[in-house]
């Protein structure tokens, strides 16, 4: 048996397929994963992601700490409740993990890492902290995202009053927060939407409060199919510890500048960078029947062989799409081979959907 | 609950097959399947006149989540495969016992008695659940 969240019971009374993910039962779906995915896409959809790890980085030189954890520069951060997107990495500027980070206070910051990747962040961050006498704690924490148009509307009502309207007037990437609740402007859908934490006890009565609403439920299946369209990258599996964020659809998220931030793994990234990564992801669209699936084999005509790192069948665009790491001379036609037949496949620029709206030519 | 009908005939993974008048077999999945698979978006059909071993596989159902092999029951000739679902996948899903994806003459009519009934694929779904 798993570890299983406050809302565990919610799910299963509601029907859920329970699923292992990093070592906790999780829904993936509570009946069709399509009508999920479109939900969110058209309206409103919630999902339980308290599986997520959640860790306060307290201590006056918690600021420089992360200047150096991170490739992103934390130095961007100066409002309270702003967020930060960014990669960890390892000397050689491979991935350890993709976080969000919080700036709350100048002696406290909260970051938002992979539930399967707990393990190995905790002890890296925490060995890197005693240089600046950062204290690291992990929060047990329920986290709710409520994503899609109406998500924002859906809310409203049941935010605490005193924090209502500060919630409701976030900018995308900033967050609010009281002794209580911690509401951010965030997601991993590509829709307008919140990530709500809250204390674990305090969490079945909101999500009870969401329901009869009628926002819907939403399991891990459709937060990949709307990832996956919003051309969001999955640790493990669009990126891990051997390839870096050049090489992973990335690079925006290196902040290069300014030149003497000495961040972990700057100066292998930097080679790379001068010399040309030799790989790129892409964003693919099968053009023939099939699904495309991570590890099918993608074969680029003249300049080698590459990868599907994700695939999935597209409910909004009702094709078949992926992320490819290729050769970064690839052009713009390949082909996949889908159980030894080789089909057809265009490169697209990534997102293929973007609130609500197909964004590529299909 | 998955529904199981009376007068098919099953395997462990999760095959129906009808025995037509003629000896033919028609093949599809089970509603339990469906209902494991999720929503069916993709059926690749085996070619007429392919010849199956037993047990091969000769079929591929994908949900959006994954895709999963379809086994052939007995050895026997493809008569057709059901093109019908290429538009329509997630006609499966609507009612799984009423879509086949291949139809099979089978070379050994005496193969068919090793089929699972109904009973014993009730038992086979009992004894997963656990």
């Amino acid at each position: 048996m798993g570890k299983r969240t406050s809302l565990y019971d919610l799910h299963v009374t509601a029907g859920a397929r329970m699923v292992d993910f990093g070592g906790w039962d999780m829904p993936v779906n509570y009946g069709s994963q399509i009508e999920e995915h479109h939900a969110v896409r058209r309206d409103a959809g919630m999902f339980d992601v308290s599986h997520m790890t959640v860790l306060d980085l307290e201590g006056s030189r918690s600021r420089d700490f992360l200047r150096k954890l991170l490739a992103n520069d934390i130095g961007k951060l100066h409002e309270p409740g702003k967020a930060l997107y960014s990669c960890m990495l390892n000397e050689r500027g491979g991935v350890i993990d993709d976080l969000i980070t919080y700036f709350l206070r100048e002696d406290w910051f909260r970051m938002v890492v992979n539930a399967a990747t707990h393990d190995k962040d905790l002890a890296w961050i925490t060995q890197q902290a005693k240089a600046f006498g950062v204290r690291v704690t992990e929060r047990d924490l329920a986290m709710i995202a409520v994503q899609g148009p109406n998500a924002r509307e859906q809310i409203a009502s049941l935010l605490p009053s005193t924090m209502r309207d500060r919630a409701l007037t976030l900018k995308p990437f900033t967050a609010v927060f009281d002794n209580h609740w911690f509401v951010a402007r965030t997601g991993y859908t590509g829709e307008d939407g919140f990530e709500i934490m809250l204390l674990p006890a305090k969490a079945p009565e909101f999500w009870r409060a969401l329901a009869a609403k009628s926002v819907k439920p939403c399991g891990l299946g459709a937060r990949d199919t709307l990832r996956l369209e919003a051309a969001m990258n999955l640790y493990g599996q669009d990126m891990d510890e051997n390839v870096t964020p050049l090489e992973s659809g990335l690079g925006w998220t290196v902040a290069w500048n300014p030149a003497e931030r000495d961040f972990i793994g700057r100066a292998a990234l930097e080679a790379q960078r001068d010399t040309g990564p030799k790989c790129k992801l892409i964003g693919l669209l099968l053009e023939d029947k099939g699904i495309l699936r991570a590890h099918q084999k993608v074969i680029c005509d003249g300049v080698g062989v590459g990868e599907i790192t994700s695939g999935t069948f597209s409910p909004t665009l009702e094709r078949s799409i992926a992320l490819a790491r290729v050769p970064v001379a690839a052009g713009e036609t390949m082909q996949v081979d889908i159980r030894g037949k080789l089909c057809k496949a265009r490169v697209v620029k990534p997102p293929f959907v973007r609130n609500g709206k197909i964004l590529v030519t299909l | 609950m998955s529904k199981i009908r009376a007068d098919l005939k099953y395997t462990k993974s999760h095959e129906w097959i009808k025995i037509g008048d003629d000896g033919s077999l028609s093949i599809g999945i089970t509603d339990h399947a469906q209902e494991a698979l999720g929503d069916i978006v993709f059926v690749e059909v085996p070619q007429k006149g392919r010849k199956l071993k037993a047990g091969e596989a000769c079929a591929v159902v994908e949900s959006v989540k994954a895709a999963s092999d379809i086994y052939s029951p007995v050895a026997g000739e493809v008569l057709e495969g059901n093109a019908k679902l290429a538009d329509k996948p997630e006609s499966i899903n609507q009612d799984a016992f009423a879509n086949w994806i291949l139809r099979l003459k089978p070379a050994n009519p005496a193969d068919l008695n090793q089929l699972l009934d109904a009973k014993a694929y009730e038992k086979v779904l009992a004894d997963e659940a656990q």
